[in-house]
């Protein structure tokens, strides 16, 4: 639907109306308001999966709005207190005691780092299993891969700040990795830290990353992924085209209108959200030490290094990608190869739309090999989490290695296997389940 | 397909139920007890405020406990004397460092950071077991050692009230060699009310945040109710 | 699919009561966020009750003390500052302290303070909150005109006050100088910021 074919707000001689009237001629309220909600047909049968999205977009705003309140009380600085605290650990401590409230808004945005990942990656696997990503929402896919990776980003700089030993060490290894690129490496990492070690420079620009540019970049690159998929249309469960098949009037049969009846459904998805998220919030808020990590209740201490240092768990399958290259290849040590591996296995999502060749798109007309392959892709994917958890260990290396294989087994060979296998008729029209 | 994803949610948890390390006697105490914490505080600023900071904290969070004001004040208060201070000690930093070897730790959250296993309470039984596994160790040169944290650099502050322990070199296990001036009975006790103390320390609002999720739960759970009937409504159309 | 216009009374009655209780959601959810906005407990601390000594305090002398972060002035005031007070009283906005919020009622008198030589005041104007400076001498000497008789200038926007922190008429500030709650301790010892000795 081409957009400026919407009838302006005509007013009905009463004094709002003549309001409205004169801001709709000026403002695409309108337009913008059918175009994308009220007569945005999309597929009616959406399922479960389908929450995801717009509770990604949910927990966005919590983060920012939470973000913006933490920042009025926190303060970037790693020098000493009176106490011999450093400033910025403490004052987030001051924020779960001394402001009225302030823990539970601290709170907010801790579980609300961990629910970001966790409804990202549910959302990027209904991708991966009603292949969304393919023909013609390649643009959407690759705009949701650049949310994922500034997501990373975002979720990077902001572990720093609490100043904890996790945070300090954290960063100090993730910058590191920087290093191990040839020639340039240790330049850029004293570039990115400011310092020949994390110090107050490096929390200071990470703060700014944080609060300031990460989130711009973010709220920009949603609203191009939320634009291009409303300009193709959105995907569905049977992976039918439904502009295919259009009444008279052209809307689709199979479409009906986002709002009301998505809006009022994804409103009790928010709800449920919103119950797991509070039941962590108040009854569990460190997540069993995955969300809030226990060494990171000790200030940083850059004369000791934690006796067992991990990421936090949204991160540690590509740090198990990373610990697994063990090799040094063509001249280059084993710590390049690992950095190399680890970006490639994030950056390799991009490629899907182009390396998955199947005839259908939706794994309900896929045969065996492909819910076979995702199935251990899957597996792959929580063990290689789980490894990258726990303390390095020689068979925790090798299962690591074997995981990291098939990784990128399933990337790489996805255009022979996506085609060999078999498949179902797809339906004319969009099937009810 | 969802089993498999249900069961792989859950291994992490599991494989983290076994861990290493020193066996860790289980605290049994709860932050609801109110005279534990009342003790606790009292054995937390007689025998750590000395040394250790609870530079989170303010006085006036005790008033928490039950204790009256003038409790505060009269008993409590021995490094300020304004009630909305921090509980901070005089003792210099750098003097610290010469006679420790290191700054004491700031102990308001200690117990947070010391859940290393991961489970529920990893902390509270870490401390509860440390303060009472001091024993007398010529070697070091503080006098004393702890099988719960080799090579400590804290003595015993407790020496006077559990009395003092040896390592048994056979058995490995600890044995009181002097008596202190409580019962081994009583001495647990003071240090599980100390351990409550701490507990209750790491996070003082815990109690009213559990008690804030039930309210929130219940009224999410009749907000789903209405979101639900309606989109039952809207949908009846849908086929 | 239901044609627009078309409402039925039970789907209005739903959208009433999703409506009615997301908003009490909303407004529960919003309190933390506007809490926070408030005095934290760092803020209360730090804004606690003063206790200063007056024992050193000379006739004729002003000290500043910090209450909240703002300027408490102690006057030692002589007999010829307090014989000013009932001359000024006719050029005075509010000579008899009649603005309830500006004192407490053990400092609404002539001299506006509990011991009569003694006046204790926040040096705030009243106007847009600038700190005026004293202007204890009488006459010119000072800049100020010829009939000045003694008492506070606030270099701002002009407004002057006397001996009693009692505003002259047809000045910007709207008020006299606000006397905070205090309390004599002993005959030494004031404590600002509360009424009340403590039990």
């Amino acid at each position: 639907m081409a957009a400026g074919n919407f009838e302006k707000y005509k007013s009905n001689g009463t004094l709002l109306g003549n309001l409205l009237e004169w801001f709709d001629a000026r403002f695409p309220a309108t337009s913008l308001w059918k175009e994308h909600l009220s007569e945005y047909y999309a597929p009616k049968n959406f399922n479960f999966w389908y929450f995801f999205g717009s509770l990604a977009l949910l927990v966005l705003v919590i983060q920012i709005v939470t973000g913006i309140f933490l920042v009025m009380h926190y303060k970037p600085d790693a020098a000493l207190n009176a106490a011999g605290v450093p400033v910025a650990f403490a004052s987030v401590e001051y924020i779960m005691r001394d402001v009225p409230g302030g823990w539970l808004i601290r709170y907010m945005h801790s579980t609300g780092a961990s629910a970001f990942f966790i409804v990202v990656y549910l959302h990027m696997f209904r991708g991966l299993l009603y292949g969304s990503y393919r023909k013609p929402r390649e643009l959407t896919w690759l705009f949701g891969v650049g949310i994922f990776l500034v997501l990373m980003g975002e979720a990077f700089f902001g572990y720093l700040l609490p100043w904890g030993q996790m945070s300090y060490w954290g960063a100090q290894v993730i910058v590191n990795l920087f290093s191990a690129i040839p020639l340039v490496g240790e330049d850029l990492s004293i570039l990115i830290r400011g310092d020949f070690v994390v110090g107050d420079a490096t929390l200071n620009r990470f703060f700014s990353f944080h609060v300031i540019a990460f989130p711009l970049i973010l709220i920009g690159l949603v609203a191009a992924h939320v634009l291009a998929l409303h300009e193709t249309g959105s995907n569905n469960p049977d992976g039918i085209e439904i502009k295919a098949n259009k009444d008279e009037n052209g809307i689709p049969r199979d479409g009906i209108p986002f709002h009301p009846y998505y809006t009022v459904k994804d409103i009790v998805g928010v709800v449920v959200f919103l119950m797991v998220f509070s039941a962590i919030m108040f009854f569990a808020p460190e997540g069993g030490g995955y969300f809030l990590e226990t060494p990171n209740f000790y200030p940083a201490d850059p004369l000791k290094t934690p006796p067992h240092i991990a990421p936090v768990w949204y991160f540690t399958p590509y740090y198990s990608i990373l610990r697994a290259m063990v090799w040094n290849f063509f001249g280059l040590d084993a710590k390049f190869w690992g950095v190399v591996a680890m970006g490639a296995s994030v950056v390799i999502f991009a490629f899907l739309p182009w390396l998955d060749r199947s005839p259908v798109k939706s794994i309900r007309y896929r045969g065996p090999i492909t819910k076979v392959m995702i199935t251990l892709f899957v597996i792959c994917f929580f063990i290689l989490g789980y490894l990258g958890t726990l303390s390095p260990s020689p068979m925790g290396e090798l299962i690591s290695q074997i995981c990291t294989v098939y990784y990128f087994a399933f990337f790489l060979g996805m255009p022979w296997w996506s085609r060999m296998d078999k498949f179902k008729p797809v339906p004319e029209r969009l099937t009810m389940k | 397909m969802k089993k498999i994803l249900i069961a792989l949610f859950c291994l992490p948890l599991l494989a983290f139920a076994a861990g290493g390390g020193v066996h860790l006697d289980k605290w049994q105490g709860s932050v609801a007890d109110k005279a534990a914490l009342q003790n606790g505080a009292k054995l937390f600023v007689n025998y750590c405020l000395n040394c250790h900071n609870a530079s989170f904290l303010r006085y006036k969070n005790l008033l928490d406990l039950g204790f009256t004001e003038q409790q505060v004040k009269e008993e409590l208060m021995t490094t300020s004397d304004k009630i909305g201070d921090l509980m901070q000690v005089a003792a210099r930093h750098d003097e610290q460092k010469l006679w420790f070897g290191a700054m004491p730790p700031d102990l308001t959250i200690v117990v947070r950071a010391r859940g290393e296993a991961g489970a529920a309470g990893a902390g509270a039984d870490w401390l509860y077991t440390y303060l009472r596994s001091f024993y007398r160790d010529a070697d070091r040169p503080t006098g004393w050692n702890n099988v719960a944290f080799d090579n400590v650099g804290m003595p015993n502050p407790l020496w006077q009230l559990q009395g003092q322990q040896i390592l048994n070199p056979e058995s490995h296990k600890l044995e009181l060699a002097v008596p202190g001036q409580l019962s081994q009975a009583d001495f647990d006790k003071a240090a599980s009310d100390l351990v409550s103390f701490m507990v209750w320390m790491g996070e003082p609002q815990q109690e009213y945040r559990r008690k804030l999720g039930w309210f929130v739960l219940a009224f999410l759970v009749l907000l789903f109710g209405v979101t639900y009937a309606l989109k039952k409504e809207y949908w009846k159309d849908i086929h | 699919m239901s044609k627009q216009g078309k409402m039925d009374c039970g789907r209005r009655r739903l959208i009433v009561a999703t409506a009615a209780v997301g908003g009490v959601g909303a407004i529960a959810a919003a309190v933390p966020f506007v809490a926070s906005l408030l005095p934290s407990e760092r803020a209360k601390a730090a804004g606690a009750p003063v206790e200063v000594d007056i024992g050193k305090l000379e006739p004729g002398h002003m000290i500043t003390v910090e209450w909240r972060g703002k300027p408490v002035w102690i006057i030692n005031r002589t007999k010829e500052m307090l014989d000013t007070l009932p001359k000024l009283s006719d050029q005075m906005a509010d000579p008899h302290s009649d603005e309830k919020k500006q004192q407490p009622d053990y400092a609404k008198n002539e001299t506006r303070s509990i011991k009569p030589e003694l006046l204790v005041v926040i040096g705030i104007c009243t106007h847009l909150g600038c700190s005026p400076s004293s202007k204890f001498k009488a006459g010119a000497d000072e800049g100020m005109p010829g009939d000045w008789l003694g008492g506070f200038l606030c270099p701002c926007h002009g407004s002057t006050f006397d001996f009693a922190g009692r505003v002259f008429k047809a000045k910007p500030a709207p008020t006299n100088l606000e006397v905070p709650p205090h309390v004599y301790l002993s005959d030494t010892r004031i404590l600002i910021g509360e009424d009340k000795k403590e039990a």
